[in-house]
């Protein structure tokens, strides 16, 4: 009896390239739970950067969250902030480094709850950057508590009965905010859960690194993002409670452009 | 030659920060330092220099600047006074971990709390014991003339980039606030990028080029084996700072049976102290930490043969004290003399506890 062994070569049938990944992705496993909305996002803004040809002249903050090793993932120059500063760090790199590309990338936890004031202020001075902000309605990190975002009923493990707005607060809608202030150039609420979504994003954020090539100012993109783990949904069940509940109150679209 | 002029603590020292070619300054005003901040903007450096100024909407602000700015391998400075430096502890410890050099200066007031504008010493545990969370530590200058406020900056420069480590000038609203003759230091070229590369090496976020791996600045590794190999990097590296870059300054010691210990204020003080007692036929000194950390233990402990006794004069409840403790190891007595709340000793003041806590109780 003869066994005959493939080659991966013979195993990988040759065919039309329709789709690869990005250099700037690295080839290490992602932290992140399978189905999660970070991965995406992560992919679309590095292809952005190399289809812009930009690599070599952009500097990225990675938060604290779940994208805390960001920098593990994206194969570009990064900096990690502490919780909450990212638009502070940002801001001191693109004050000496007025030429490059500088981003950020946070969560809602650390854009719109400890990291307020930062945010306000750097899109108030109309710092030259761009903002990723995934808003999954909740800290996933820490394993699933309470943010400025959560939905008004939503549970988790700091509002077990489901949020009270009355004692909890109202979710925070700071892309509209930050909207007002005229540092800011571009003001957009994306998602990244459904192939037609995913492509509308990649334009946001390819505009977003326009803008900061044109010296307009500040330019935040929202993405509206799942967490199947904090929201204890399996990811099918994830994307579907985030069309069904999450873009009535954090609807999509341009906000200022 | 040069020609010396009549300025106070806080503004030689931002005119200094502009010579020594700083690229960027990221501030609060605060009292007794808003002058640093204020003359900065006056001399729009921008245009002399090309140096960067800005106010940030708040000391947590300004110092995580100094971190993204700094971490891009710029020479960049923020300053405060005592309850500000307490909220840019947060990314003092983020730095320290990261190992982003920078300048940080306090011209420390009294505290607890909101405390006192008045001027006071009592950060110097903050400033020396880690002040932020983990093991880290600052290399840290006490200026006690407006002079060294200038000769200082540079200074802070030369070993926050030599040991990529955040430095420190701990300064007091007394030093701040006065008018002293200064010799300013000549201007100073800013640093090119490539200079930098090549003075202090490849490894700030300055655009990853085709030629070189990515460079990553982080103080985070979820893998605690490599955390402790980081940590033991650190402690390594501080220990080097000890054999290497302690500071300190000896007035009349050769003779001295006491010596009194001071920084700051309370050494220019503690001067006054040393001719009064001698007046009297007491044979006093002063040792004056310059770096306070690394403490000038060594000569502390080799002193402690020869004295009767030394006094730590400070502007707190004592906290160098503790440090002088450690250095003298028991063979000679050690006391403590300090104002607190913004108040300053008066020389007889001082000569009398020291008289009552070293003398008159043998
Ligand atoms: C000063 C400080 N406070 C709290 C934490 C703990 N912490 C880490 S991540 C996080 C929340 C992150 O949530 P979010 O920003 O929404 O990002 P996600 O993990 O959902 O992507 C918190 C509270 C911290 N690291 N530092
Ligand atoms: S915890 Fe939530 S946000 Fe974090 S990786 Fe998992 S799914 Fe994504």
């Amino acid at each position: 009896m003869t066994t005959s062994v493939l080659t991966p070569e013979e195993i990988i049938k040759k065919g039309k390239v329709v789709f690869k990944k990005t250099k700037l992705i690295n080839d290490v496993p992602l932290s992140y739970c399978p189905g999660c909305g970070h991965g995406v996002a992560h992919r679309i803004l590095m292809e952005v950067v190399e289809e812009m040809g930009i690599w070599e002249d952009t500097i990225g903050v990675a938060p604290v969250g779940c994208s805390v090793l960001a920098y593990d993932f994206m194969n570009i120059d990064m900096q990690q902030a502490a919780h909450g500063r990212a638009p502070a760090v940002a801001t001191g790199i693109k004050r000496v480094y007025p030429e490059k590309y500088v981003f950020t990338y946070q969560g809602d936890g650390d854009l719109a709850a400890i990291g307020t004031a930062e945010t306000i202020h750097a899109c108030n001075r109309g710092e030259n950057i761009v903002i990723i902000f995934i808003n999954n309605g909740i800290y996933g990190m820490t394993g699933g508590q309470m943010a400025p975002t959560t939905l008004e009923g939503m549970r988790s493990s700091t509002s077990p009965y489901g949020r009270m707005v009355q004692t909890m607060g109202y979710p925070i809608k700071i892309t509209e905010m930050v909207a007002m202030l005229p540092g800011v150039a571009y003001a957009t609420r994306q998602a990244v859960h459904e192939a037609k979504y995913v492509r509308k994003a990649k334009n946001a954020i390819k505009k977003a690194f326009e803008n900061q090539r044109d010296k307009k100012g500040t330019s935040i993109i929202e993405i509206v993002s799942n967490c199947n783990s904090g929201w204890k949904l399996s990811p099918v069940e994830a994307n579907k409670w985030l069309d069904e509940n999450m873009l009535d109150y954090f609807p999509l679209g341009d906000i200022k452009k | 030659m040069k020609e010396a002029i009549l300025m106070k603590g806080n503004e030689a020292m931002a005119e200094a920060a502009i010579r020594a070619g700083a690229d960027a300054y990221f501030g609060y005003p605060i009292t007794p330092q808003s002058e640093v901040i204020e003359y900065l903007m006056h001399e729009e450096p921008q245009k002399r220099t090309g140096m960067v100024v800005l106010q940030a909407e708040s000391e947590l602000a300004a110092i995580n600047m100094v971190y993204g700015a700094g971490a891009c391998g710029k020479r960049v400075m923020t300053s405060s006074s005592s309850p500000g430096i307490s909220l840019k502890s947060e990314g003092i410890s983020y730095m320290a971990g990261s190992e982003i050099p920078c300048l940080i200066v306090n011209v420390m007031r009294g505290g607890p709390g909101l405390g006192t504008i008045q001027p006071g010493q009592s950060d110097y545990f903050q400033a020396t014991k880690g002040g932020g969370h983990g093991d880290y530590r600052l290399i840290v200058l006490a200026p006690s003339t407006v002079q060294e406020m200038a000769d200082f900056v540079d200074l802070s420069f030369k070993l926050a980039f030599k040991y990529r480590n955040p430095a420190m000038i701990l300064s007091d609203g007394a030093i701040g606030q006065m008018m002293e003759k200064v010799y300013l230091p000549e201007q100073k070229e800013r640093l090119s990028n490539e200079k930098i590369i090549e003075l202090y090496g490849d490894w700030a976020t300055t655009g990853k080029t085709a030629n070189r791996e990515r460079n990553i600045i982080t103080s985070l590794d979820l893998k605690p084996e490599r955390q402790e190999i980081h940590n033991i990097h650190l402690q390594e590296k501080y220990k080097m700072i000890e054999e290497n870059e302690t500071r300190y300054e000896e007035i009349r010691c050769e003779d001295a049976e006491y010596i009194m210990v001071a920084f700051g204020t309370s050494a220019r003080l503690c001067q006054k102290v040393i001719q009064l007692g001698r007046e009297k036929g007491l044979k006093l000194g002063l040792l004056r930490p310059i770096t306070l950390w690394p403490f000038p233990k060594k000569p502390i402990t080799d002193y402690a043969e020869k004295v009767k006794g030394f006094l730590s004069v400070e502007m707190n409840a004592g906290q160098m004290v503790e440090d002088i403790l450690l250095a003298v190891e028991g063979k000679a007595p050690v006391e403590h003399y300090g104002r607190m709340g913004g108040m300053i000793a008066s020389p007889s003041e001082i000569l009398q506890a020291l008289e009552e806590k070293l003398i008159s109780n043998n």
